[in-house]
């Protein structure tokens, strides 16, 4: 395996309730977060391959890990993100290099499915650093009760040579959503938008 | 005995590979659950606060159970645990002593046979506020590998009249323990201390 990985962090939530009202059933999101060496930091470096295929490599790793957690078939899996910070000897750039050419093939993979594009944030931080991993449906971009997003974080990551990698997949949308726009009943599923 | 309504749970669990030294042959694991639950003596002053004690129990057991669940569900596998509460800002810290019998009695009732006391921390504090868990070995409190913390918190909990009730198991030391102090092959494991 190409990535160094200094730790890997699950985190599921669950919403059983809200505003009094009952969630039936509950809306369970799992994220799967690597810290991992970066082995850019400190300089410039102009061929950003290696952490590209990092990215192919975490694409399956953090996938499975995130499914796992999540406790239902890929297939189940209704909505997903993504989300990289780098420590503060790295670049965006190196964010993008992980998240945007090869990981989405391998996380579409264990999901069986994906048209939609994954929606994605990065930034560069200090340990601790808040990622807002954001969501929406994984057929269908523009479902509107799946817009949503994921707080994650490592208390003691990303250290200044390293980057944070998050994936985010989702049993459901909001707890109650009520604003309208397109619904997953009304999905065509054919171009990712609709 | 009135149900304690649970609105989110959240469970991680950290997977350690090393800190910059030697990686162990198997990585310790740091597992966490939070229940966000109604704080039904919020926004009032009430004497006789002991009933949500045992009405607790439950929600405690279940809690330990999902946690080992997350860990790997082996109960000889835990050397460590914890445990924490943070209350809403309508409610009193006297509300987050509230978990410490039902917390620490569902972790044995679990594991089975732990000896030592469950190290705890707790505060007043709104939503996002994070809580360091203290972590000690579940048989001898003095065992110096083992002294750990994790930090936990929800974006979004405790609201005003809620409270965070909090689990923590962790399956080994620190990741690289060299720091002296009695170890774990001379637990005497009469006391609970040593």
């Amino acid at each position: 395996m190409k990535a160094k990985i200094r730790k890997i962090m699950t985190v599921v939530d669950e919403t059983l309730t809200e505003q009094g009202q009952q969630v039936n059933p509950p809306i369970r999101r799992a994220a799967a977060i690597a810290v991992i060496a970066n082995p850019f930091a400190g300089r410039f470096q102009e061929d950003l391959t290696e952490l590209i295929d990092v990215g192919e490599e975490l694409g399956q790793l953090l996938a499975e890990r995130a499914v796992a957690a999540l406790g239902i078939d890929g297939s189940k899996v209704e909505s997903y993100g993504k989300a990289a910070a780098v420590g503060e000897n790295g670049e965006l750039e190196h964010a993008a290099a992980i998240l945007h050419p090869k990981l989405g093939a391998p996380f579409r993979k264990v999901l069986g499915k994906g048209a939609a594009l994954i929606p994605s944030s990065k930034k560069r931080g200090g340990m601790g650093v808040v990622l807002d991993v954001p969501l929406g449906h994984k057929d269908a971009a523009f479902v509107r009760s799946h817009f949503d997003g994921m707080e994650v974080r490592v208390a003691d990551a990303p250290r200044a040579n390293e980057i944070v990698v998050a994936v985010v997949v989702t049993s459901g949308g909001r707890p109650l959503p009520r604003v309208g726009g397109l619904k997953v009943a009304e999905i065509k599923g054919e171009d990712g938008l609709r | 005995m009135p149900e304690v309504k649970v609105r989110k749970f959240l469970v991680s669990v950290e997977e350690i590979h090393h800190e910059g030294g030697p990686p162990p042959a198997v990585p310790p694991k740091r597992g966490l659950i939070l229940a966000v639950v109604h704080n039904p003596y919020a926004g009032s002053w009430q004497a006789d606060i002991q009933p949500l004690m045992d009405d607790l129990k439950p929600l405690g057991l279940e809690m330990a159970r999902r946690l080992l669940a997350a860990l790997g569900g082996d109960p000889a596998s835990i050397e460590g645990y914890g445990k924490g509460s943070i209350v809403g800002e309508a409610g009193e810290l006297e509300h987050a002593a509230l978990w410490h019998a039902p917390g620490g009695y569902s972790m044995r009732e679990v594991l089975g046979g732990a000896k030592a006391i469950v190290p705890s921390t707790k505060k007043v504090g709104g939503p996002g506020t994070r809580l360091d868990i203290p972590v000690t070995h579940v048989n001898a409190s003095y065992v110096r590998s083992h002294f750990d913390s994790v930090e936990a918190g929800i974006p979004d909990a405790p609201r005003a009249d809620e409270m965070v009730l909090g689990l923590v198991m962790t399956t080994g030391p620190r990741v690289h323990a060299r720091a002296g102090g009695l170890a774990v092959k001379d637990i005497k494991g009469e006391d609970g201390l040593r």
